[in-house]
């Protein structure tokens, strides 16, 4: 071997060393850290008086947002609020007593069952307890 | 890969390219050492504008959410730490830089016709450094930066007649609030860098058009001096320079990573021995040793006038220097070069040793 090419892999080699100390760092750097969520298990979602038979609500649970329904016949209902289609936000149409995915038409009925439209499974329930004047919304336990 | 290149070639006219490659040149003589320092800014600006890049993956400009984003990027983002902390260190080493490259061509004399523009733009491309240095540092929104943001527009608030206008421009408002840090994030990325690339690409052209100067102790002697090609020769020599430039940066980032200190808080008071980047220091000092009254003017005003003077008398210096750069007027401009490089050394040095009137 030439002694120039001797110097041309020697700088390849030093470029090829720079270059990885700078490239990786920087492919770490673009990965966003995975930071494990707290899981929400338990929420005050409202004051019984926020919500009218009839009405709902959505509430936070966690990173996602609930829906707490309060009945014309006076139950509470509570369930994920996300469609399980494209992940919407869902809402109650008392009318109907369904509630309603309105990006894609999506019906899922109190239960949380998908009904019609696009949804393919249905929307996961929470169980709802009054407790004086708080409204609490627990996961169901597996 | 001959046929790419030749591909290349046929659209994209690398010749053309190839022949102002070919054709420039540095000259060389004892002087030339001093050539390299704007190429030196250049990389250290290539570092800016890609770490800043980075940043904003995870930056979030509001004031309840800046600090804690910078302090996400710090403690939880793989090598966050270090690429805030090579964006703030190159900074610091860019102004550096770009002063080192001022005060070369003014004892130079590098700013005689035809480069009076090369010398203008080069004054405005340091201003705009200067603007991005203070935008960029109340972005993570902790207590030195909310106070050295409320302190320099407080001073553009001194100045008579467009001050008040000033300072509410550069606010957003009264006070400084969330607004002020979503205007400074907005001139930080997006205005200052628009700018910068128009006045950089005019700086360069002219560089290239009209050639390195040659000080007038070196010009008329004969032979004239020698030559060297830009590329390679002067190209990998500057290359040494930058990875130089590399490895300080990596050291200081390593060693001393930049801290992020605590958030800002509006209603505390401001925390003991506060004081601007060491690029302000010389004005902020200047500013600390006037008296309260001047004559009967308020100290301040004379200083923000006097230095606003000054700044002017600096930039119109290949107007008023002899074109020849010989002669006694010559000797002036050069003897004031050295005045004020001793004036601002001298000052910034005063600010760390906490020296007081």
């Amino acid at each position: 071997m030439k002694r120039r090419d001797l110097l041309g892999w020697a700088i390849k080699l030093m470029g090829a060393t720079l270059g990885g100390f700078v490239l990786y760092p920087l492919a770490r750097y673009l990965v966003p850290p995975s930071i494990p969520e707290a899981v929400t298990r338990r929420v005050v979602a409202a004051k019984k008086g926020d919500v009218p038979p009839g009405g709902f609500k959505t509430f936070p649970f966690g990173a996602q947002p609930g829906i707490l329904i309060h009945t014309a016949d006076d139950r509470w209902l509570a369930l994920s609020a996300v469609c399980t289609h494209l992940g919407c936000t869902v809402q109650y149409k008392s009318g109907d007593r369904m509630i309603w995915c309105a990006c894609h038409d999506g019906f899922y009925d109190l239960d949380g069952r998908n009904v019609s439209g696009p949804p393919p499974t249905p929307l996961e329930r929470y169980v709802v307890h009054v407790e004086g004047e708080d409204v609490i919304v627990e996961k169901a336990k597996a | 890969m001959n046929r790419l290149h030749e591909w290349l070639r046929d659209r994209l006219g690398l010749e053309a390219l190839q022949h102002v490659a070919d054709k420039k040149d540095v000259p060389v003589h004892r002087h030339s050492f001093w050539y390299y320092w704007g190429g030196m800014t250049l990389f250290l600006f290539g570092i800016q504008v890609a770490t800043g890049i980075l940043l904003l993956l995870y930056y979030r400009a509001s004031a309840d959410e800046a600090y804690e984003s910078v302090r996400f990027l710090m403690t939880q983002v793989s090598f966050g730490w270090l690429i805030r902390s090579i964006h703030s260190w190159s900074a610091n080493l860019m102004i550096g830089a770009a002063m080192v490259h001022m005060f070369s061509a003014f004892l130079l004399k590098a700013y005689r016709a035809p480069r009076e523009a090369t010398w203008l733009s080069g004054m405005v491309l340091l201003g705009l450094s200067l603007a991005f240095g203070f935008s960029g540092y109340l972005l993570p929104w902790n207590e030195l930066a909310f106070f050295a943001t409320k302190v320099g527009t407080d001073i553009t608030g001194a100045v008579p007649v467009i001050g008040p206008f000033m300072l509410r421009f550069l606010r957003g408002g009264e006070h400084i609030t969330g607004g002020t840090l979503t205007r400074f994030f907005g001139f930080h990325v997006a205005i200052l860098p628009a700018v910068t690339t128009v006045i950089l690409g005019v700086h360069l052209y002219l560089v290239m058009r009209h050639g390195m100067s040659v000080p007038p102790s070196v010009e008329g002697r004969t032979p004239p001096p020698p030559r060297m090609k830009f590329v390679p020769n002067f190209l990998l020599r500057d290359m040494v320079g930058w990875l130089a430039a590399l490895a300080l940066l990596a050291l200081l980032a390593a060693l001393f990573p930049w801290e992020l200190g605590l958030k800002a808080d509006p209603y505390a008071p401001a925390p003991a021995g506060i004081k601007p980047e060491w690029y302000f220091g010389w004005m902020f000092q200047t500013l600390r040793v006037l008296p309260a009254h001047i004559l009967g003017v308020e100290g301040e005003l004379v200083g923000i006038l006097g230095i606003g003077l000054g700044g002017v008398v600096w930039l119109l210096v290949p107007f008023l220097d002899d074109p020849r750069g010989q002669g006694p007027r010559a000797r002036f401009w050069r003897w004031l070069g050295v005045v004020a490089i001793i004036y601002v050394v001298v000052f910034t040095l005063l600010v760390y040793r906490g020296a007081k009137p």
